[in-house]
């Protein structure tokens, strides 16, 4: 199981990067894995409001479906469009081109909530 | 909370990396290396899925055939030596107990394969009927069940059998050695490829998917999980008890009427079916291809012109189509390939289109 020391983890799997005021997130290697063969992502519009624990997308696998939800509030200035066409990157890559949504983050204090890899690999056991 | 089962063929799954499920009480794998990667494999290769968890019953004896005739929808008359016939067995109201395989040793000797999810079910429901000079066993527990499929499956079987497996024609099946264990090889599956199931003794399993793999690696052999065993079957619209089928569905509607023989003499559900057919059925199950990019799955409602009118039995992504399609139950008078249907997933609206079926062109003859 692949869990990037450098990341930060929601509860719900998903992992975010944080570079200044920005962060980039996606779902866990983990996630994808239990997901299995994922084939098409719906993401939020550009310029939208991300609350945090709330739905922000979905991740449709062949057999079931599961919500993306903002592990961290603000607002969506980026989405990897390249998800259109190779949702597969999804499982292939989850933490590179895998990458979902970036947002601006509004209250950085909201970091704090999240797990580091240590409590990560623990909370998935 | 009853222990799950563990089929013969566990090691071998945990030793693969399967991601295993309770499935009907057994512990099942339900996906290997991917479900996309499994279903391709078996449509251009081969690939084998453990089916252990399936339930086997014995019909012997002079009244196995007329027991078999009442119990079940299918004309068990119409059946020689040597040959399956895919049938189910009906409740007086004409909702469906299971779907199901009747085999024919001998005029007085028949095999029934039901669905795991079932067998209790099936066992005492038939039991309940059990006609004189006929001995019903339940022999789930004697036999395990591989299935090799895909359009490699008759080369690598042939490697590893002396019985001729280019003259066991579709739905027939022979009693012989293979891998050098006495089993039923049987011309069945449920993936609309090539293929053969393979009804052997739990002791023998280990050697048969040993053997199997030494010869079948270098053509590409793959273990199938029930996730690919799924897609592979809906897009041949094979119907999956539980999910397109059950007790609230009667054959008819189902598309299930090629093998509800109501002219072969009186059976279990006949009185219901035959008002059914005369007063024409009121819904049908249809295939659809999604026209908007979602995926339907069992339990979501169907809208036609604005009005709630149906629901998806089975959805899924079509691996070989590479589009979402399903099965759903519709009003007959809003059945035809081509007319549009709405069908609402997770709160919202999506176009969909009734399509003709199978939605992909294999062919397993």
């Amino acid at each position: 199981m692949n869990i990037p020391a450098e990341l930060k983890y929601s509860t719900d799997h998903e992992w975010v990067r944080v570079e200044a005021n920005v962060a980039t997130i996606g779902i866990t290697d983990f996630a994808q894995g239990e997901l299995g063969d994922v084939v098409f992502v719906e993401l939020p519009e550009v310029g939208s409001d991300a609350d945090k624990d709330e739905p922000l997308g979905t991740v449709e696998a062949v057999k079931t479906v599961a919500d993306l939800l903002a592990p961290i509030s603000g607002k969506v200035i980026e989405i990897n469009e390249g998800l259109n066409d190779q949702p597969e990157v999804v499982n292939s890559d989850p933490y590179g081109e895998g990458w979902m949504v970036k947002i601006e983050i509004s209250d950085i204090d909201e970091l704090d909530s999240l797990m580091d890899a240590a409590a990560y690999q623990e909370h998935i056991g | 909370m009853n222990e799950l089962k563990q089929t013969p063929f566990y090691e071998f799954h945990t030793g693969f990396n399967a991601k295993m499920v309770d499935f009907a009480g057994y512990l099942m794998p339900v996906s290997y290396k991917g479900i996309n990667f499994e279903h391709q494999i078996v449509r251009e290769k081969l690939g084998v899925f453990d089916v252990s968890h399936m339930g086997e019953f014995f019909i012997e004896g002079g009244g196995a055939e007329a027991f078999l005739q009442n119990l079940t929808i299918n004309d068990v008359s119409a059946l020689e030596d040597g040959q399956a016939q895919y049938s189910a067995m009906c409740y007086e109201n004409g909702g469906i107990v299971d779907d199901l395989l009747i085999y024919r040793f001998s005029k007085d000797k028949f095999m029934m394969v039901v669905n795991a999810s079932n067998i209790d079910k099936d066992f005492s429901w038939a039991q309940t009927h059990l006609l004189p000079n006929v001995k019903l066993t339940n022999r789930s527990d004697e036999f395990a069940l591989l299935a090799i499929q895909g359009p490699n499956s008759r080369e690598l079987l042939q490697k590893l059998t002396n019985v001729k497996l280019q003259e066991i024609g579709f739905y027939h099946f022979a009693e012989g050695e293979l891998a050098g264990k006495s089993m039923i090889i049987s011309r069945t599956g449920y993936t609309g490829e090539l293929g053969f199931e393979l009804y052997h003794s739990p002791k023998d399993s280990k050697d048969l998917w040993q053997a199997l793999f030494d010869f079948g690696a270098e053509m590409g052999l793959e273990p199938i999980g029930l996730a690919a065993r799924d897609t592979l079957r809906l897009e041949m619209k094979y119907c999956l008890y539980g999910n397109d089928i059950d007790e609230t569905t009667n054959p008819l509607e189902a598309g299930l009427g090629w093998i509800t023989k109501l002219d072969k003499g009186n059976f279990i559900g006949r009185n219901a079916l035959l008002q059914v057919k005369n007063n024409k059925v009121s819904r049908k199950l249809i295939g659809f291809r999604m026209l908007e990019r979602a995926i339907p799955r069992h339990g979501c409602s169907v809208y036609v012109n604005g009005e709630k009118a149906g629901i998806v039995t089975s959805g899924t992504h079509s691996p070989t189509l590479k589009e979402a399609i399903g099965l759903a139950y519709v009003p007959a008078s809003h059945s035809k390939a081509g007319m549009e249907l709405s069908i609402e997933i997770r709160g919202k609206q999506f176009l969909a289109k009734i399509v003709k079926t199978p939605f992909v062109n294999s062919s397993p003859y």
